[in-house]
């Protein structure tokens, strides 16, 4: 028997897999074949895909941008004993990239069948878990904070702390809940573990879970995420199957109940105190803080709010240990980043990474420049409320407070990549036309501001009273940064200042810009 | 709601009963068996939840998922966010206005109806586009219209 590995991660979907998949098992049938195919998760190179894997005695040989019409030609050509044509590419762990990567938390994605509990324990899976279990849970609130994991969801508060506070406040119920709305534009990292290995983000949960005392688990996944919401479900009914979860975790007596909540189509639900009154069936209104979640957060009850990418870090944290996970990164940013590489890029896709790696190198040397052939003319991180960086700052390390040091923000990782046809004044015009659409209300200078700010690039783009308008477009600016309830409205001007600053030209500035 | 009877409806939304938190679950509930969610839907699961109409209405006219008509029978969302925005998306979006589809508007046309959606994850292969749920990268006038072909077939 063969192993034929076709990913069903949605990008892969996106180019075709399920059709390959199909192909391949037809084929095999007719021709008396003795196959069998998983669907694993991606490995993250997304320019390859459908990338299909064949286990040899070698290894797993891959062939890239796999079509269901190429599959007669590729078992012809001796696909299933790994043999060579155009589209192989070797042996995929082998390949520079690959070797190139940290993956702790992507250490399974792309490589097990992501609803294989059975794989994910022979790769390591519910070793974090049973050391959780056998600590206290001051001990693993410890361990975490000696790791110096930061939230992954783009305000870097130490994961520690927040459970710290959990932990040591007093209530008869107490929630994990997983931010995976995942809506920032460049970002696909927590969709990608989601649907790769949704284990790692249930075993994270659950060890939060047992660290702070909480007995009750939800996942908010945004409702463009059909293909993750369905694998979560899976992996949840397969982990009550097999007493992951429910009233006894692996027969240690504590309880853990985990549920997925399906987002409507709303960004500020991404938002942490938002995204709890979307679990509350409420409309997604921004509360203001104090009181932060930890104290009063779902349903009023003490509250763990983890993205993804920080629950799914701390399984490999609780197995090896905090100061494994503390020896990569630099200065204050420990660990690892997974790095999302998106936009106009040729290599694009998922790299995991110590963070410290510059822009430049992951842009030009990974990433291999624009997917147009063009020259870049700037990047933009941490979504759709992160500042654009432009080719002079490729020198900066990738990290919370050296990017903080040129103007930018990492946020979820996400890099977009604009070639030099993009203008400028157009995305500083969208920022603020975005922030108009997604804004929750709540505040006057995210729900005002944002339709002012639209009005008013459109006056210094036309040439109107540019030196007036530039000066309220700053003023408006800081009010918004100063006086919005939370990010939404606070870092818009984030991407509309640095657009105005490292490109004047594209908004037709004929005066000085201060 | 040709299909279904208010007293169906009250039926499936039965677990929910006397649940204030579970309007938004109760609205997708209701989506998700008629398409869109009718006007009346709105009073039965007010009632069913047992909170104002007010707050039913207030829920279902913030979440951008939720249709007051039911949709076509093929629904394409495409990407109009910075990623897809960087990948020519500009380009696609302005090619399905010329075969009549206006992604702003949302209309519908021969079965069809395409909608804007901020961001589907799909980042490093735009543009993206999904149709009735299954993803498509590199989307072009062509991809999209041989996957809507597939399903109006």
């Amino acid at each position: 028997m063969t192993k034929v590995f076709v990913p069903m991660d949605s990008a892969a979907l996106s180019m075709g897999a399920n059709e390959v998949a199909q192909a391949i098992s037809e084929h095999a049938a007719k021709n008396g074949l003795d196959v069998t195919i998983v669907r694993n998760g991606s490995r993250g190179m997304l320019w390859l895909e459908p990338l299909v894997e064949v286990e040899t005695p070698a290894g797993r040989v891959g062939y890239a941008n796999v079509s269901a019409d190429q599959i007669p030609e590729l078992l012809s050509a001796g696909l299933l004993n790994g043999d060579s044509h155009d589209s192989c590419l070797g042996i995929v762990e082998e390949l520079e990239i690959l070797r190139n990567q940290t993956r702790i938390t992507f250490a399974r994605v792309g490589i097990i069948d992501p609803l294989s509990l059975v794989e994910y324990e022979s790769h390591g899976g519910l070793k974090g878990l049973r050391n959780a279990i056998a600590m206290s849970p001051a001990q693993v609130v410890a361990e975490v904070t000696d790791s110096g994991l930061r939230g992954r969801g783009g305000a870097g508060f130490p994961a520690g702390i927040k459970w710290n506070t959990v932990l040591n406040t007093e209530s008869d119920q107490k929630y994990i809940c997983c931010n995976a709305d995942e809506g920032d534009s460049g970002t696909f990292a927590d969709r990608m573990l989601m649907e790769g290995d949704p284990f790692t983000l249930i075993e994270g949960m659950i060890i939060a879970g047992i660290a702070v005392g909480a007995t009750e688990g939800l996942i908010y996944v945004r409702s463009e995420y059909p293909h993750a919401i369905d694998v979560l479900n899976q992996a949840i009914a397969i982990a009550n199957e097999n007493k992951l979860l429910g009233d006894s975790v692996l027969g240690s007596g504590f309880k853990f109940k985990l549920e997925v909540r399906v987002g409507a189509g709303s960004y500020v639900c991404g938002e942490e105190t938002a995204m709890l009154e979307s679990l509350e069936g409420k409309r997604g209104m921004v509360r203001a803080k104090p009181p932060i979640p930890a104290l009063v957060g779902l349903f009023g009850k003490p509250t763990v709010i983890n993205n993804v990418m920080t629950l799914a870090a701390v399984p490999m944290i609780l197995a090896d240990g905090a100061a494994s996970y503390q020896t990569f990164g630099v200065d204050r940013s420990r660990g690892t980043q997974v790095f999302q590489l998106a936009g106009n890029i040729l290599r694009g896709g998922i790299v995991e990474l110590p963070f410290g790696i510059t822009l430049g190198e992951l842009v030009d040397t990974i990433g291999g420049g624009t997917y147009s052939g063009r020259p870049i003319k700037t990047v933009q991180i941490g979504g759709p409320l992160g500042a654009y960086l432009g080719t002079e700052s490729w020198d900066v390390q990738m990290g919370y407070e050296s990017l903080a040091e040129v103007g930018g923000m990492l946020g979820h990782g996400g890099i977009v990549v604009f070639d030099d046809t993009v203008n400028m004044a157009k995305q500083a015009r969208f920022a603020m036309e975005f922030c108009a659409e997604e804004s929750c209300g709540k505040c006057t200078p995210c729900r005002i501001g944002s339709t002012r700010g639209v009005e008013v690039i459109d006056r210094i783009v036309a040439g109107e009273d540019q030196a007036k308008n530039l000066e309220l477009l700053e003023d408006l600016c800081e009010v918004m940064t100063d006086g919005s309830l939370c990010a939404m409205g606070g870092l818009t001007p984030l991407p509309v200042r640095s657009a105005l600053k490292l490109f004047p030209a594209d908004f037709g500035i004929k005066v000085e810009v201060k | 709601m040709s299909n279904y009877s208010e007293e169906s409806i009250l039926n499936f939304l039965g677990p929910y009963k006397g649940e204030a938190s579970a309007i938004l679950r109760s609205l997708q509930l209701v989506q998700e068996l008629l398409g869109y969610v009718p006007d009346s839907a709105l009073d039965l699961i007010a009632k069913n939840s047992n909170v104002s109409r007010a707050e039913v209405y207030g829920v279902f006219t913030f979440y951008s998922d939720f249709r007051s008509t039911p949709p076509a029978k093929v629904v394409v969302k495409v990407c109009v966010a910075e990623a897809c925005q960087a990948s020519g998306s500009a380009q696609l979006i302005s090619e399905l206005h010329d075969k009549g589809y206006d992604i702003h508007k949302g209309n519908i046309k021969d079965d069809i109806q395409m909608e804007q959606t901020f961001c589907l994850g799909n980042c490093a292969l735009g543009p993206s586009a999904m149709v009735n749920g299954a993803p498509i990268g590199r989307a072009t006038c062509e991809r999209i219209f041989s996957a809507t072909s597939a399903v109006t077939a």
